[in-house]
C-alpha cells in the first residue's frame, strides 16, 4: 500500500465513524418518537455537534491530499465523491437533529392514529434501511445496490406527496391536535429530505466507481443505467 | 474533437534496435497547433518514438523502422525525402540544455547560417524574433555576445528552444525539456509551450504527470513499446479507459 492509499484509508475510516454517528441519530429518533425518551433526544442533538466536527475534519483531510498529492483518475473521483458524500452525511445529521427538535415539541405521546395515517413510521423504517444500505454500497463499491437505493427513494417521495392531504383530514377530525399534526408533517418533510440526501450519496458512489454521472437526470430516468 | 487538420500521423510504426522490438504497431494522429504529451515508464519507448518524427534515429546502427510517419500528409520515410529539409520543418529540444560554446547570438542563428543565410540584418532580425518567441529576449538583449554557457540552466534551455524556432519549423519535439530545471524555469517553459502552440504543433515527452496535465491537449500513454491509450488529457487524468494507464498515473504501477 502506498502512502496515498494510507491517507485515503484514513479518510475512509473517518467517514465510517461519522456514518455511525448519523445512524445512531436516525435509530434513536424513531425510538424517541415512540417512547418519548428525553434523554435520547438530548443525545441526538449532542451527536449533531460531533457530526459537524467530523464534517470539517474530513474536508481538511481531503484538502490536504488535493494540495500535496495531485490526485488523478479514480483517486480524484473518489475524493470528489467523498467531499459530497461527507456534505450529505452531515446534512442527514442536521435533518435528524431537526427531527429530534420536532419530536420534543410534539409533546409525547403522539397520537397513534396520526402516526398510522401519515405512515411516518414506515418512512422512518425505509430511510433507516436505506441509510444502512448506502453505507454498504459505499464499502462494497456496489453500484447495483446504489442504483437500487435511487429507486427505493421513490417510496419516501410517494408518502411525502400525500402528507398534506392526510394531515388536513386528520386536523378536520381532531381540531384539538393541530400542534402534533404540524410536527409530524415536519418530521415527514425531513425524512423525505434524508431520502434525497441518501440518493445523492448513492449517485456519488456510482460516479466514482463507474465514472458515470447520474445526477440531474430526469426523475423518471433515475435508477436506470444511463447508457 | 475539433476540426483541426492532422499535422502528424504515425501509421503502424514498428521500430527495432537490432533484434529488440522497441515500438510495436503504433498508430496515432496529432492535430495541428496542439500539444501532445507522451508519458510512460522509463524504457517504454517515448524517446524512440519522438525521434522517429524527425528521423533522429537514423543515426543509430541497427535501428530499423517500419510503417509511415505522415507530416502534412506526406510520408517522411519516403525515399525522396531529404533529411535536412525535414529537420527544418521539425525542430527538437532535448532534455539537457545543450548550447554550443559560442555566443548567445551565434547559438540562435546557427541553423540559419547552415542553411546559407548570410545577410546580417536578416540574421539579427530572425534571432530577435526567435528569442522573443522563446521568452528570453528581455533577459539577454543587452548581452547577445556573451557566451551561452554563462546563462542559467533555465535560460540555456530557452536558448535551445530559440535555436530550434529560428529555422521556423512547424513541429517542435521536446524530450523532457524541463526535467533538469527548477520550478520557476519549468513554469516559464510551460508558459512558453502554451504560447508556442498558437503557431506550432508540439510533442513533449515528460515524466511529470502534472506537467502533462498542465501543458498538453492530448496525452499518449506508452507501455513496453505499445501505445496503450491516447485521448484528451482531461480524459486521461480523470477517467482513463485502460487499467494500466490508471495504475501508472495514480502511481500504483507494478
Ligand atoms: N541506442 C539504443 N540501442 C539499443 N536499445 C536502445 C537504444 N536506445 C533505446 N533503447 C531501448 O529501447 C527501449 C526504449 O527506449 P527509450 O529511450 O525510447 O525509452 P523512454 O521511454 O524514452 O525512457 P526514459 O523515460 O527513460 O527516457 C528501451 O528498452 C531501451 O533500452
Ligand atoms: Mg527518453
Amino acid at each position: 500500500m502506498n502512502h496515498l492509499d494510507k491517507e485515503l484509508l484514513a479518510i475512509k475510516d473517518k467517514v465510517n465513524e461519522m456514518w455511525s454517528l448519523v445512524e445512531f441519530q436516525m435509530l434513536a429518533g424513531k425510538d424517541a418518537l415512540l417512547n418519548g425518551d428525553e434523554e435520547l433526544l438530548r443525545k441526538i442533538i449532542k451527536r449533531g455537534k460531533k457530526v459537524n466536527a467530523y464534517d470539517i475534519k474530513i474536508d481538511r483531510m481531503c484538502e490536504n491530499i488535493f494540495a500535496l498529492y495531485n490526485p488523478v483518475a479514480v483517486d480524484l473521483r473518489w475524493l470528489m465523491a467523498i467531499l459530497k458524500i461527507n456534505a450529505n452525511i452531515e446534512r442527514i445529521g442536521d435533518s435528524s437533529e431537526g427531527i429530534a427538535q420536532l419530536i420534543r415539541e410534539a409533546n409525547f405521546p403522539v397520537d397513534p392514529e396520526l402516526l398510522e395515517t401519515t405512515r411516518v413510521l414506515e418512512m422512518y423504517d425505509a430511510a433507516e434501511s436505506m441509510l444502512a444500505d448506502v453505507q454498504r454500497a459505499f464499502y462494497e463499491e456496489n453500484t447495483e445496490l446504489a442504483r437500487d437505493l435511487i429507486k427505493r427513494d421513490k417510496l419516501l417521495n410517494k408518502i411525502h406527496v400525500k402528507t398534506d392531504k392526510v394531515i388536513i383530514r386528520y386536523i378536520q377530525a381532531h381540531p384539538d391536535n393541530i400542534n402534533q399534526s404540524l410536527k409530524v408533517s415536519g418530521i415527514i418533510r425531513k425524512l423525505e429530505r434524508i431520502g434525497d440526501q441518501i440518493t445523492n450519496i448513492a449517485e456519488e458512489i456510482i460516479f466514482y466507481v463507474d465514472a458515470k454521472v447520474v445526477k440531474h437526470k430526469q426523475k423518471k430516468k433515475r435508477g436506470k443505467d444511463p447508457q | 474533437m475539433s476540426k483541426k487538420q492532422i499535422k502528424l500521423e504515425a501509421r503502424d510504426i514498428n521500430a527495432y534496435y537490432g533484434d529488440f522490438h522497441a515500438l510495436k504497431g503504433i498508430n496515432v494522429a496529432m492535430e495541428e497547433k496542439t500539444v501532445t504529451a507522451f508519458i510512460g515508464p522509463s524504457g517504454c519507448g517515448k524517446s524512440t518514438f519522438l525521434r522517429i518524427f524527425n528521423r533522429m534515429n537514423d543515426y543509430i546502427d541497427g535501428f530499423k523502422t517500419e510503417g509511415e510517419i505522415l507530416l502534412d500528409g506526406e510520408n517522411i520515410y519516403a525515399k525522396n525525402v531529404l533529411v535536412d529539409e525535414l529537420r527544418k520543418r521539425v525542430g527538437m529540444v532535448f532534455q539537457k540544455p545543450n548550447p554550443f560554446p559560442k555566443s548567445i547570438y551565434e547559438n540562435v542563428v546557427y541553423g540559419l547560417k547552415i542553411q546559407g543565410m548570410s545577410n546580417k540584418a536578416a540574421l539579427a532580425e530572425a534571432a530577435e524574433k526567435a528569442l522573443h518567441q522563446a521568452a528570453l529576449w528581455n533577459e539577454v538583449k543587452d548581452n547577445l555576445n556573451k557566451s551561452a554557457l554563462a546563462l542559467s540552466g533555465g535560460q540555456q534551455q530557452r536558448l535551445c528552444i530559440a535555436r530550434a524556432l529560428a529555422i521556423s519549423p512547424s513541429v517542435l519535439l521536446m524530450d523532457e525539456p524541463a526535467s533538469a530545471l527548477d520550478p520557476i524555469s519549468t513554469a516559464k517553459i510551460e508558459e512558453l509551450i502554451h504560447q508556442l502552440k498558437e503557431q506550432y504543433t508540439i510533442v513533449i515527452v515528460t515524466h511529470n504527470m502534472q506537467q502533462a496535465g498542465r501543458v498538453s491537449d492530448t496525452t499518449a500513454f506508452f507501455y513496453m513499446g505499445e501505445l496503450v491509450e491516447h485521448a484528451k488529457t482531461k480524459t486521461i487524468f480523470t477517467n482513463p479507459k485502460d487499467k494500466r494507464t490508471e495504475d501508472y498515473i495514480t502511481g500504483r504501477f507494478g
